[in-house]
Protein backbone atom coordinates (compact mmCIF):
# COMPACT_ATOMS: atom_id res chain seq x y z
CA UNK A 1 0.00 0.00 0.00
CA UNK A 2 2.71 2.53 1.09
CA UNK A 3 4.60 0.97 -2.17
CA UNK A 4 1.81 2.22 -4.41
CA UNK A 5 1.05 5.27 -2.80
CA UNK A 6 4.47 6.42 -3.50
CA UNK A 7 4.61 5.48 -6.88
CA UNK A 8 1.36 7.34 -7.38
CA UNK A 9 2.69 10.58 -5.88
CA UNK A 10 5.94 10.16 -7.50
CA UNK A 11 4.42 9.56 -11.09
CA UNK A 12 2.01 11.93 -10.14
CA UNK A 13 3.81 14.69 -9.71
CA UNK A 14 6.29 14.01 -12.81
CA UNK A 15 3.66 14.23 -14.78
CA UNK A 16 2.68 17.70 -13.44
CA UNK A 17 5.70 18.52 -13.65
CA UNK A 18 6.08 17.00 -17.19
CA UNK A 19 2.85 19.19 -18.24
CA UNK A 20 4.18 22.40 -17.24
CA UNK A 21 7.38 22.26 -18.75
CA UNK A 22 5.90 21.07 -22.46
CA UNK A 23 3.09 24.05 -21.59
CA UNK A 24 5.85 26.74 -20.76
CA UNK A 25 7.73 25.14 -24.13
CA UNK A 26 4.49 25.62 -26.36
CA UNK A 27 4.61 29.06 -28.15
CA UNK A 28 1.94 30.87 -26.95
CA UNK A 29 1.93 33.13 -30.17
CA UNK A 30 0.66 32.61 -33.80
CA UNK A 31 2.97 30.88 -35.58
CA UNK A 32 2.61 29.79 -39.61
CA UNK A 33 5.37 26.94 -39.53
CA UNK A 34 2.17 24.58 -39.71
CA UNK A 35 1.15 26.16 -43.08
CA UNK A 36 4.17 25.25 -45.06
CA UNK A 37 4.55 22.33 -47.25
CA UNK A 38 0.71 22.46 -47.55
CA UNK A 39 -0.78 24.07 -51.06
CA UNK A 40 -2.71 27.24 -51.27
CA UNK A 41 -6.49 27.13 -52.14
CA UNK A 42 -7.27 27.45 -55.75
CA UNK A 43 -8.93 31.30 -54.76
CA UNK A 44 -10.25 33.64 -57.37
CA UNK A 45 -9.32 37.13 -56.93
CA UNK A 46 -10.59 40.08 -59.10
CA UNK A 47 -8.28 42.48 -60.70
CA UNK A 48 -7.26 46.18 -59.22
CA UNK A 49 -7.25 47.95 -62.52
CA UNK A 50 -9.12 45.59 -65.05
CA UNK A 51 -13.15 44.27 -64.91
CA UNK A 52 -11.81 40.29 -64.81
CA UNK A 53 -10.29 37.65 -62.19
CA UNK A 54 -7.98 35.61 -61.79
CA UNK A 55 -6.97 32.11 -60.37
CA UNK A 56 -4.60 31.39 -57.97
CA UNK A 57 -4.23 28.05 -60.11
CA UNK A 58 -2.66 30.18 -63.11
CA UNK A 59 0.18 30.75 -60.57
CA UNK A 60 1.33 26.96 -61.66
CA UNK A 61 2.79 29.35 -64.41
CA UNK A 62 5.43 30.54 -62.71
CA UNK A 63 8.76 29.00 -61.14
CA UNK A 64 8.03 30.58 -58.24
CA UNK A 65 5.35 33.60 -56.71
CA UNK A 66 5.53 35.83 -54.05
CA UNK A 67 2.25 36.60 -53.19
CA UNK A 68 1.93 39.92 -51.48
CA UNK A 69 -0.90 41.33 -49.38
CA UNK A 70 -0.90 45.20 -49.10
CA UNK A 71 -2.10 48.37 -48.51
CA UNK A 72 -2.02 52.08 -49.31
CA UNK A 73 -2.71 53.06 -45.92
CA UNK A 74 -0.71 50.59 -44.35
CA UNK A 75 2.67 51.93 -42.85
CA UNK A 76 4.64 48.58 -42.82
CA UNK A 77 4.02 47.73 -46.65
CA UNK A 78 6.31 51.49 -47.44
CA UNK A 79 9.14 49.79 -45.46
CA UNK A 80 8.58 46.63 -47.12
CA UNK A 81 8.37 48.09 -51.04
CA UNK A 82 11.70 48.88 -52.20
CA UNK A 83 12.29 44.98 -51.28
CA UNK A 84 9.71 43.67 -53.08
CA UNK A 85 11.41 45.99 -56.41
CA UNK A 86 14.81 43.88 -55.71
CA UNK A 87 12.76 40.73 -56.10
CA UNK A 88 10.43 41.81 -58.95
CA UNK A 89 14.19 42.32 -60.55
CA UNK A 90 14.34 38.24 -60.94
CA UNK A 91 12.87 36.64 -63.62
CA UNK A 92 12.69 33.37 -61.31
CA UNK A 93 10.16 34.53 -59.51
CA UNK A 94 6.68 36.31 -59.77
CA UNK A 95 4.56 38.45 -57.12
CA UNK A 96 0.92 38.89 -57.43
CA UNK A 97 0.11 41.87 -55.31
CA UNK A 98 -3.38 41.49 -53.58
CA UNK A 99 -4.59 45.14 -52.50
CA UNK A 100 -6.37 44.82 -49.46
CA UNK A 101 -9.14 46.98 -48.46
CA UNK A 102 -8.21 49.59 -50.04
CA UNK A 103 -9.15 52.17 -52.06
CA UNK A 104 -8.10 52.00 -56.27
CA UNK A 105 -7.12 55.44 -56.46
CA UNK A 106 -4.83 55.23 -53.69
CA UNK A 107 -3.43 51.95 -54.43
CA UNK A 108 -2.10 53.09 -57.93
CA UNK A 109 -1.10 56.55 -56.56
CA UNK A 110 0.76 54.33 -54.16
CA UNK A 111 2.26 52.16 -57.36
CA UNK A 112 3.25 55.35 -59.12
CA UNK A 113 5.21 56.77 -56.40
CA UNK A 114 6.98 53.94 -55.12
CA UNK A 115 7.49 51.51 -58.29
CA UNK A 116 5.41 48.62 -59.38
CA UNK A 117 7.23 45.26 -58.16
CA UNK A 118 3.76 43.12 -59.34
CA UNK A 119 3.41 41.01 -62.53
CA UNK A 120 -0.55 41.41 -61.45
CA UNK A 121 -2.17 42.91 -59.27
CA UNK A 122 -5.54 41.70 -58.02
CA UNK A 123 -7.99 42.74 -54.76
CA UNK A 124 -9.73 42.11 -51.74
CA UNK A 125 -11.97 44.81 -50.96
CA UNK A 126 -13.53 43.13 -48.33
CA UNK A 127 -10.78 41.12 -47.05
CA UNK A 128 -12.68 37.79 -46.90
CA UNK A 129 -10.62 35.95 -49.57
CA UNK A 130 -7.43 36.62 -47.62
CA UNK A 131 -8.56 34.49 -45.15
CA UNK A 132 -8.69 31.68 -47.60
CA UNK A 133 -4.92 32.35 -47.59
CA UNK A 134 -4.51 32.47 -44.06
CA UNK A 135 -3.97 35.82 -43.50
CA UNK A 136 -4.81 37.49 -40.67
CA UNK A 137 -3.25 41.43 -41.10
CA UNK A 138 -1.20 43.05 -43.51
CA UNK A 139 1.60 42.74 -44.68
CA UNK A 140 1.76 39.50 -45.50
CA UNK A 141 3.64 37.54 -47.65
CA UNK A 142 3.46 34.03 -48.99
CA UNK A 143 6.34 32.09 -50.94
CA UNK A 144 4.80 28.99 -53.21
CA UNK A 145 6.51 27.05 -55.94
CA UNK A 146 5.00 25.66 -58.87
CA UNK A 147 3.02 24.01 -57.41
CA UNK A 148 1.11 26.14 -55.12
CA UNK A 149 2.65 24.45 -52.14
CA UNK A 150 4.19 27.22 -49.61
CA UNK A 151 7.67 27.14 -48.94
CA UNK A 152 7.30 30.23 -46.53
CA UNK A 153 5.11 32.43 -45.02
CA UNK A 154 6.16 35.52 -43.57
CA UNK A 155 3.87 37.86 -41.67
CA UNK A 156 4.52 41.68 -41.14
CA UNK A 157 7.01 43.12 -43.55
CA UNK A 158 9.98 41.10 -45.58
CA UNK A 159 13.67 42.82 -44.88
CA UNK A 160 16.90 42.40 -46.27
CA UNK A 161 16.96 38.93 -44.62
CA UNK A 162 14.24 37.43 -46.21
CA UNK A 163 14.77 38.43 -49.71
CA UNK A 164 18.23 36.45 -48.82
CA UNK A 165 16.47 33.32 -48.19
CA UNK A 166 13.72 34.10 -51.01
CA UNK A 167 17.06 34.10 -52.91
CA UNK A 168 18.10 31.30 -52.12
CA UNK A 169 14.97 28.97 -52.18
CA UNK A 170 14.45 30.08 -55.46
CA UNK A 171 18.13 29.07 -56.36
CA UNK A 172 19.11 32.85 -57.63
CA UNK B 1 -57.65 21.81 -19.25
CA UNK B 2 -56.47 25.65 -19.51
CA UNK B 3 -53.11 24.51 -17.41
CA UNK B 4 -52.70 21.86 -20.41
CA UNK B 5 -53.38 24.39 -22.87
CA UNK B 6 -50.78 26.97 -21.41
CA UNK B 7 -47.92 24.11 -21.42
CA UNK B 8 -48.52 23.26 -24.71
CA UNK B 9 -48.72 26.50 -25.91
CA UNK B 10 -45.21 27.61 -23.84
CA UNK B 11 -43.51 24.27 -25.27
CA UNK B 12 -44.25 25.07 -29.06
CA UNK B 13 -43.10 29.28 -28.65
CA UNK B 14 -40.51 27.80 -27.08
CA UNK B 15 -39.41 25.33 -29.67
CA UNK B 16 -40.10 27.98 -32.83
CA UNK B 17 -38.01 30.74 -30.88
CA UNK B 18 -35.39 28.30 -30.33
CA UNK B 19 -35.11 27.38 -34.30
CA UNK B 20 -35.66 30.89 -35.18
CA UNK B 21 -32.54 31.91 -33.62
CA UNK B 22 -30.73 28.86 -33.78
CA UNK B 23 -28.46 29.69 -37.18
CA UNK B 24 -27.32 32.98 -35.32
CA UNK B 25 -26.98 30.96 -32.17
CA UNK B 26 -25.19 28.72 -33.98
CA UNK B 27 -22.68 31.32 -35.72
CA UNK B 28 -22.29 32.23 -32.04
CA UNK B 29 -21.28 29.14 -30.63
CA UNK B 30 -18.25 28.84 -33.35
CA UNK B 31 -17.57 32.48 -32.80
CA UNK B 32 -16.96 31.39 -29.00
CA UNK B 33 -14.51 28.67 -30.35
CA UNK B 34 -12.34 30.33 -32.22
CA UNK B 35 -9.50 32.44 -30.80
CA UNK B 36 -8.91 36.01 -31.92
CA UNK B 37 -5.57 36.06 -33.25
CA UNK B 38 -4.45 39.42 -33.11
CA UNK B 39 -5.90 40.00 -29.81
CA UNK B 40 -4.91 39.16 -25.98
CA UNK B 41 -6.58 35.44 -25.29
CA UNK B 42 -10.26 36.77 -26.31
CA UNK B 43 -12.30 34.64 -28.74
CA UNK B 44 -13.97 36.19 -32.02
CA UNK B 45 -17.29 36.60 -30.18
CA UNK B 46 -15.18 39.08 -27.86
CA UNK B 47 -13.20 40.88 -30.34
CA UNK B 48 -13.99 43.98 -32.51
CA UNK B 49 -11.03 44.25 -34.11
CA UNK B 50 -10.76 43.66 -38.27
CA UNK B 51 -9.45 40.27 -38.48
CA UNK B 52 -12.70 39.11 -35.77
CA UNK B 53 -15.22 41.05 -37.74
CA UNK B 54 -13.79 39.29 -41.28
CA UNK B 55 -13.57 36.23 -40.00
CA UNK B 56 -17.66 36.75 -38.06
CA UNK B 57 -17.99 37.49 -41.62
CA UNK B 58 -17.27 34.48 -43.30
CA UNK B 59 -18.45 32.16 -40.87
CA UNK B 60 -21.63 33.62 -41.16
CA UNK B 61 -21.16 32.83 -45.22
CA UNK B 62 -20.42 30.02 -44.66
CA UNK B 63 -22.83 29.09 -42.33
CA UNK B 64 -25.24 30.69 -44.91
CA UNK B 65 -23.68 28.00 -48.09
CA UNK B 66 -24.98 25.19 -45.57
CA UNK B 67 -21.37 24.23 -43.85
CA UNK B 68 -21.38 22.20 -40.84
CA UNK B 69 -19.55 23.45 -37.62
CA UNK B 70 -17.21 20.75 -38.23
CA UNK B 71 -16.45 21.78 -41.85
CA UNK B 72 -15.85 25.34 -40.49
CA UNK B 73 -13.63 24.80 -38.20
CA UNK B 74 -11.64 22.40 -40.44
CA UNK B 75 -11.65 24.88 -42.98
CA UNK B 76 -10.42 27.65 -40.53
CA UNK B 77 -7.77 25.21 -38.95
CA UNK B 78 -6.54 24.42 -42.53
CA UNK B 79 -5.37 27.86 -43.05
CA UNK B 80 -4.51 28.99 -39.28
CA UNK B 81 -3.43 26.00 -37.72
CA UNK B 82 -5.41 24.57 -34.89
CA UNK B 83 -4.17 27.30 -32.77
CA UNK B 84 -7.06 29.09 -34.06
CA UNK B 85 -9.36 26.40 -32.33
CA UNK B 86 -9.78 26.89 -28.66
CA UNK B 87 -11.19 23.24 -28.31
CA UNK B 88 -8.00 21.37 -29.51
CA UNK B 89 -9.24 18.74 -32.22
CA UNK B 90 -8.80 14.89 -31.47
CA UNK B 91 -5.57 14.37 -32.49
CA UNK B 92 -2.71 12.31 -31.95
CA UNK B 93 -0.72 14.75 -30.40
CA UNK B 94 -3.16 15.78 -28.31
CA UNK B 95 -4.40 12.53 -26.35
CA UNK B 96 -2.47 13.34 -23.69
CA UNK B 97 -4.60 16.75 -23.55
CA UNK B 98 -7.95 14.98 -23.78
CA UNK B 99 -7.15 11.73 -21.63
CA UNK B 100 -4.76 13.13 -19.22
CA UNK B 101 -7.93 14.57 -16.76
CA UNK B 102 -9.63 10.93 -17.31
CA UNK B 103 -6.44 9.31 -16.25
CA UNK B 104 -6.29 11.72 -12.96
CA UNK B 105 -9.83 11.23 -12.15
CA UNK B 106 -8.98 7.26 -12.19
CA UNK B 107 -5.98 7.56 -9.95
CA UNK B 108 -7.54 9.70 -7.77
CA UNK B 109 -10.17 7.49 -7.40
CA UNK B 110 -7.90 4.33 -6.62
CA UNK B 111 -6.10 6.36 -4.17
CA UNK B 112 -9.78 7.08 -2.45
CA UNK B 113 -10.69 3.73 -2.51
CA UNK B 114 -6.79 2.60 -0.99
CA UNK B 115 -7.16 5.24 1.58
CA UNK B 116 -11.15 4.25 2.42
CA UNK B 117 -9.89 0.38 2.26
CA UNK B 118 -7.08 1.04 4.78
CA UNK B 119 -8.97 2.88 7.42
CA UNK B 120 -11.95 0.76 7.16
CA UNK B 121 -9.78 -2.27 9.03
CA UNK B 122 -8.59 0.24 11.26
CA UNK B 123 -11.57 1.45 12.87
CA UNK B 124 -12.83 -2.10 13.26
CA UNK B 125 -9.59 -2.70 15.82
Amino acid sequence: MRKFLFFLTFFGTLSIIIVFYLGLKTEKIYSTKDLIGKPISEVNLDLLNTDGSFNTSELKNNNFTLINFWASWCGPCRKEHKYLIELSKNDNIKILGVNFKDNKLKANKFLNKLGNPYFLIAKDDSGKKSIDFGVYGIPESILIDKNLVIIQKYIGPINKKDVKYIFNAIGS
Amino acid sequence: MKNYFKIITSIIFLILSSNCFSDENLNYKIYKNLRCLVCQGQTIADSNSDFAMTIKSVVDDKVKDGMKENEIYNFLADKYGDWILYKPPFKLKNYILWFLPYILFFLGGILLLLIFLKKTPLSKK
